[in-house]
């Protein structure tokens, strides 16, 4: 018999290096948040970046807040799905394969918003000059399996939303890759998911705040798992080895 | 009209395989990239005109028994998706133009739906 903890868990929070995040969204107020919200877990994972992932590491060093890094991808097919790695050096590695498949466009702050690299303490270092919320030319399949490979978790994003869901643009959940879990986004109740999109039927659900301010990081899902790592988290997905996640609407 | 005359006005490239084109008469056009407004919008029978690539669009023209799938603005299906289509008896075209010029030469061919 394993020895479960319990965690609550945001997967899904952007900082000032997504183009639409706000300026509040800095690696200190990030922490103090999500540790005011009672959350014990958060993954970063602004568009197509994992750029300031390592900083808001940094920053929750010493303070009991798990962070992971990560990214919310942009696939060929205009799907967004969320790809987490347990160390930055792995996000690192996914980040090389997005960087040679992202098309080489300019941001225009004007029109899609600041893109900020910072350090730890939120002072700004660079300007991201290249246009982040676009797609990649990867497809979701070549996506996953890179994921896979690197031994992320890949989840698709606000599956339900109209603008960059996958049951929008792809109609249902594609029969080849193989899902622990997809992401319903915080308007919809968890209840009514399957309802709503029988095509979710069978499939974990989480829910994710996709932050981009900080009163939008809700940290709705409770994981029961052995210790808080990307392992322990796919096996709770999968519900295995009884290893679990609910939501709390 | 059929599905030959406008392979051959619009300079298609079948990627799936061949088979009696001058039989099949479309009666219907469709586009749009998001395959959940296809499923509700499409007429059977219909030509869709779509960028998508991905294998969901092979599922999507069999439930609704399209005609034909043009792909644009020369995006490649794979060869699942292709593999997939053949299995399905599902016709896919490409095409190098954009979607827009694509279905105004449909439309100028007199392609409309009834």
């Amino acid at each position: 018999m394993p020895s479960l903890m319990q965690f609550r868990a945001e997967l899904h929070v952007h900082t000032v290096v997504s183009p639409c995040a706000e300026v509040e969204m800095i690696p200190p107020l990030i922490i103090q948040q999500a540790i005011e919200n009672h959350i014990d877990l958060i993954a970063i994972t602004d568009h197509n970046s994992t750029a300031n992932a390592g900083a808001v590491m940094k920053a929750a060093e010493g303070t009991g807040l798990t962070v992971l890094p990560g990214m919310e991808l942009q696939t060929v097919e205009e799907v967004h799905s969320l790809c987490i790695f347990e160390t930055l050096e792995k996000a690192l590695e996914f980040q090389k394969v997005v960087d040679l498949a992202l098309p080489s466009l300019k941001n225009s702050p004007e029109h899609f918003g600041e893109q900020f690299v910072v350090d730890e303490t939120g002072e700004f270092i660079r300007r991201e000059e290249r246009l982040l919320i676009v797609s990649t030319n990867l497809t979701l399949t070549k996506a996953w399996l890179t994921v896979n490979a690197i031994g992320g978790l890949f989840i698709p994003a606000h599956v339900d939303r109209k603008a960059f869901g996958l049951i929008e643009n792809l109609g249902f959940v594609p029969q080849d890759i193989h899902l622990s879990a997809v992401e319903i986004s915080r308007h919809l109740n968890s209840r009514f998911a399957v309802n709503k999109y029988p095509q979710l039927k069978g499939f974990t659900l989480i829910k994710g705040g996709d932050a981009h301010r900080l009163d939008e990081l809700t940290g709705a899902n409770q994981f029961m798992v052995e210790s808080r790592s990307v392992d322990e988290i796919k096996l709770a997905l999968l519900h295995e080895s009884e290893r679990k996640v609910v939501i709390i609407d | 009209m059929n599905l030959k005359e406008i392979i051959d006005n619009l300079h298609l490239e079948p990627v799936t395989v061949p088979r009696n084109f001058a039989e099949i008469t479309p009666t219907c056009g469709y586009t749009s990239d998001l395959l959940s407004c296809v499923m509700s919008g499409a007429a059977h029978q219909s030509i869709w005109v779509t960028l998508q690539a991905h294998i969901n669009i092979v599922a999507v023209a069999t439930l609704l028994d399209l005609s034909a799938i043009i792909i644009t603005e020369d995006a490649k299906p794979d060869e699942a998706t292709i593999a997939k289509a053949n299995e399905e008896g599902i016709n896919i075209f490409l095409s190098k133009e954009p979607t827009f010029t694509v279905v105004g030469k449909l439309w100028e061919m007199g392609l409309r739906c009834q």
